[in-house]
């Protein structure tokens, strides 16, 4: 025989708030206490003096159809028209016009082979062979020159696709030489480990601007005269040496964290080093490390914006671009809103992912 | 009951919707030994954790030494220096040594001089057999050496009522009987009262003074140790016991 | 039972320089990558040096000596076209130490909010702060520190019409102006800080003594708060000196008086702070959840206090899972701060920047930005490392 909780009683039962859902909900969670009350009123005037302004500023007061600048400044909120003005210089950059499909294209194709990764069905070499085919898509549709396509110098890419490029490549590239790197350094042979271990904590304890510099700027000096090398291409090895050494450093953990017992294990079979490594360690230890390493990737992709600094035409960069039309001076909030939008969505739901991973992989391992 | 040093009345508690624990009426009298045995999710650490209020009781009255619970801060804070804890996982703080988790209570809350809190530990280390580890730290000890360790910390606060949740479950075997032995020896040289959840029927037979088994969070029966095992009354008893090698 | 006398020293190993010596390898890879490496850098070096000679640039760091040439916009020690390049980075290195400090102390404190705010019983509280963190969180450095600036630059309103929210706070597109202290009264109120720390520090001991012997707990913390305001106070007043505030006040155009905090200043500070304090609060709550459940409830049931388990149980063990993603954290915050070329704020890298522009010495220009980080980032891991271990948990 049990009293049902919803019922009216009187001792110290459940009272007439508990009896409605709703009003027991607020109590519990925004009324609780003294202290809570007043957590509650303080958050609630944060938000009732900041977000009104906001949705007013965004939607409310906001045009999206004006066709001119002038009919913009006449509205006091935002002028997503700019927007849809530019957005085509935004997302591509100053790629040709009639072209702009092939940079679509390319990001899709990037887009594509980034949530196959994702799909755990596809955790096996046949993931190599589609990054291969993705990476060479890409490079062929974004350059040109074969197929029938024209060739588009590499100081026309911008937007989107660029900085897509710029971190896929980064980490397609990066994680042969980090995996290299972290077994390195756990390495017996002292030359090989120091040798590793100063690369490591060289560039990462340098910020990325220094490593752009030093690739806009030094790489040229250290090349033999009448060899250059063009400034995307420098200012993608800087990137990938970058990501190589925290991915070293993630993959080292993941190594870290396989028991010792595997090793031995591995020993008494007879297997040789690397097939130790290649069979039995390395699957086990980046299955681990899955999770930081596609933070690395959010935080790669955020990074990419930093070649806007050394004159390279990324996402950030399109911002720029889309306010030098001085029609449309003045609106660079909305349009730095706009980027965000983008960058946001891209890391948040690979963040999301991340975690939902994390998630399922740990409770598998408990069992 | 009259003198009841723990007192519960109607005690109805809810998780959400989930009825856990229905209509408990107990009385302990100073100096008991009970055993709470039962099922896995009768009710039975949350019955004794309400005790220490480490869970909230809904409805009903539980009074420790006449002191009722409510939810008056003063009076969970004099209750728990009266009643002492002893957890299934141990929960040592791993950051101090043997000998700091038992003074631990007693210089904050007892506010005793250090010397003499450590003194006192020593003397309840040496009464679990365990003194030679004062300067080790947790993470450094075995299982049952733990446990041992986390009885000592609770009796060290002079508690006149000891719970204990569960103590050897998470222990392996060898160890069980470490821990139940310095249970027992608390038991027969003191006058503690001892209210265990355990599924050790051997200790309930050799110490309990009443045996309770729980299921679906109503008490069902309560015996001596001696009619509980060998004549139990109720059809859901029967069963437990029969599932249970004792 | 053996007898340890008759033990004979084991043998020394056999030198043996085949191929299939696991030894031997080693030392044929390890010859093989250092040459690999040496003979890479030596290459470098070479076309560099011939690199420089075509283009007549002299290496070696006599033009440290010659004047910069340029002005900069802010620092905290005087600086003229005419000074040197040496003054220029020094002034530059000033700049990054004085946005970093203040960076981490306020994303330290806004951080540990919001990561405690997250852990709130309060939905409305737990919410705004999960927002707060994820958004912050994915959206590059450089884009906010670009939408700081523009905010500061094209919506705020001109000096003559700034925001007035306290007394002698203007902020503008000038920046934002606060009034600042003067006079010989300001050394006596430090003097009567620092002596207040003293004092506090000296009481702790006492307090500690007293409750070892007596078991009586002093009101340690409300004390020390006490010192800490009345001590300076008393200080200045019985020292009879003069204190004087220096109010900004608008001058013609523009204000004049009290310490000005230019836009890129601004934009840098908030940019980063806002920023790193989405990871920061990540960090604080991650530590304050691993510490397991069963330590709260058995420090309760002890009888203790909310306030003291945290202090005495949770908090030790939090700090220790904390502490080390926190500095990493604020190495983050010093590197970032190198983001601040691209809004024209004159930190380190922006200076060495337009250094190497001007003379064309890029190597050494270069070298000196990677030094000074590098010493930052390997003081913080060298102390990171020791901290470790010397509170790492003691385990079998």
């Amino acid at each position: 025989m049990s009293v049902d909780p919803n019922a009216v009683n009187s001792s110290s039962g459940p009272g007439l708030l508990s009896r409605v859902p709703v009003l027991h909900w607020l109590r519990t969670q925004l009324f609780s206490s003294p202290l809570n009350t007043l957590l509650t009123l303080l958050t609630l005037w944060l938000l009732l003096a900041t977000v009104p302004a906001i949705i007013d500023w965004v939607f409310l007061k906001s045009t999206i159809t004006a066709t001119s600048a002038q009919e913009c400044r006449k509205v006091t909120g935002a002028c997503w028209a700019v927007i849809v003005e530019k957005h085509r210089l935004i997302l591509f950059g100053v790629y040709p016009y009639e072209e702009q499909w092939r940079p679509l294209l390319a990001t899709l194709l990037l887009l594509g082979v980034i949530i196959l990764s994702g799909i755990r069905r596809f955790w096996n070499l046949s993931l190599l062979v589609f990054w291969l085919i993705a990476l060479t898509g890409a490079a062929v549709l974004m350059w040109g020159g074969v197929f029938g396509l024209t060739h588009v110098e590499n100081s026309r890419w911008g937007g989107l696709p660029l900085t897509l490029m710029l971190s896929t490549f980064g980490i397609a590239f990066a994680f042969p030489l980090g995996i290299a790197l972290a077994l390195g350094r756990r390495s017996n042979m002292p030359a090989i480990k120091t040798i590793c271990i100063v690369y490591i904590e060289l560039i990462r304890g340098v910020p990325l601007i220094s490593l752009l510099f030093m690739s806009a700027v030094m790489l040229p000096l250290f090349l033999p005269e009448g060899l250059t090398i063009d400034k995307l291409l420098r200012a993608q090895v800087a990137i990938i040496l970058f990501a190589a050494a925290y991915m070293a450093e993630t993959i080292r953990g993941g190594l870290q964290a396989i028991p010792k017992g595997q090793f031995e294990g591995a020993d008494s079979l007879g297997l040789t080093y690397w097939q130790q490594t290649r069979l039995i360690v390395l699957p086990q230890a980046l299955k681990i490390v899955i999770p930081p390493l596609v933070g690395l990737f959010i935080a790669l992709f955020k990074d990419t914006s930093l070649v806007v600094i050394i004159g390279i035409f990324d996402l950030t960069q399109a911002a720029k671009a889309a306010l030098v039309d001085q029609s449309w001076r003045g609106f660079s909030i909305e349009i730095y809103v706009f980027i965000s939008a983008i960058y946001f969505v891209f890391c948040y739901s690979m963040s999301k992912y991340s975690q939902s991973l994390e998630k399922r992989l740990a409770t598998e391992h408990q069992r | 009951m009259a003198n009841a040093i723990i007192s519960m009345q109607d005690v109805n508690k809810w998780y959400g919707k989930f009825h856990v624990l229905r209509n408990i009426n107990l009385e302990v009298a100073s100096g008991e030994r009970i055993v709470i045995c039962g099922p896995s999710g009768s009710g039975k650490s949350t019955l004794i954790r309400c005790i220490n209020r480490l869970e909230e009781h809904q409805k009903g009255r539980i009074a420790v030494e006449g002191t009722e619970i409510t939810n008056d801060i003063r009076h969970v804070e004099a209750i728990r220096r009266d009643v002492g804890m002893v957890f299934q996982h141990f929960n040592l703080f791993p950051h101090l040594t043997v000998l700091q988790n038992l003074t631990l209570g007693p210089i904050w809350v007892l506010k005793t001089p250090k010397a003499e809190a450590e003194a006192r530990a020593m003397k309840y280390l040496e009464r679990v057999r365990i003194a030679e580890q004062a300067s080790k730290f947790p993470g450094q000890l075995s299982g049952g050496q733990q446990q041992r360790v986390a009885i000592a910390r609770s009796l060290c606060m002079d508690p006149k009522v000891m719970l204990f949740d569960e103590p050897t479950s998470a222990l392996d075997p060898e160890m069980v009987k470490e821990v139940l032995e310095v249970m027992v020896k608390l038991a027969e040289d003191t006058g503690m009262t001892m209210l265990v959840v355990t599924h050790e029927m051997g200790f309930a037979r050799k110490v309990a003074d009443r045996v309770i088994f729980m299921d679906e969070g109503e008490i069902i029966e309560q015996n001596t140790p001696d009619a509980f095992f060998d004549h139990p009354q109720n059809e859901r008893t029967k069963l437990f016991l029969s599932q249970i090698i004792h | 039972m053996m007898n340890l006398k008759n033990t004979v020293a084991a043998p020394a190993p056999k030198k043996n320089f085949s191929w299939n010596n696991p030894a031997t390898r080693a030392i044929v890879y390890q010859v093989l990558a250092v040459a690999l490496v040496g003979g890479v850098g030596w290459y470098m070096v070479h076309n560099t040096l011939h690199n420089l000679s075509v283009r007549n640039i002299t290496t070696g760091f006599d033009f440290l000596t010659r004047e910069a040439g340029f002005a900069i916009g802010e620092g905290l020690i005087t600086f003229t076209p005419a000074d040197t390049y040496q003054r220029a980075i020094t002034v530059g290195v000033l700049n990054t130490l004085r946005v970093a400090l203040c960076g981490i102390l306020f994303a330290t404190i806004l951080g540990t909010i919001i990561g405690i705010a997250r852990l709130s019983k309060n939905w409305l509280v737990r919410t705004v702060a999960s927002v707060y963190v994820e958004v912050m969180r994915n959206i590059p450095l450089l884009l906010q520190l670009f939408f700081w600036y523009v905010i500061i630059i094209e919506t705020m309103p001109g000096p003559r019409k700034a925001f007035h929210p306290l007394a002698g706070v203007f902020i503008s597109n000038r920046g934002i102006q606060i009034p600042s202290v003067h006079g010989e009264g300001l050394t006596w109120l430090l003097v009567g800080l620092l002596l207040a720390v003293l004092l506090s520090l000296t009481l702790r001991v006492w307090a500690r003594r007293r409750q070892d012997q007596t078991g009586k707990i002093f009101a340690l913390g409300r004390s020390t708060l006490v010192l800490l305001l009345v001590t300076p106070a008393l200080a200045w007043w019985l020292s009879g000196t003069q204190m004087s505030l220096d109010v900004p006040e608008l001058k013609g155009f523009n204000f004049a008086g009290g310490l000005t905090l230019s836009p890129e200043f601004a934009a840098l500070l908030f940019g980063l702070v806002i920023y790193t304090s989405a990871f920061i609060a990540e960090v604080v709550r991650s530590g304050i959840q691993s510490v397991d459940r069963g330590q709260w409830e058995a420090a309760g049931a002890l009888g203790i206090k909310n306030s003291l388990v945290l202090r005495l149980v949770v908090l030790p063990q939090a700090l220790r899972v904390i502490i080390p993603p926190m500095t990493s954290q604020y190495l983050n915050i010093t590197k970032n701060s190198s983001l601040a070329v691209a809004i024209g704020y004159p930190d380190l890298v922006s200076v060495i920047n337009t250094t190497l522009n001007q003379t064309g010495q890029a190597i050494e220009g270069i070298l000196m930005i990677m030094a000074a980080y590098l010493t930052v980032s390997l003081s913080i891991s060298f102390f990171m490392n020791w901290y470790n271990k010397r509170i790492a948990l003691v385990e079998r």
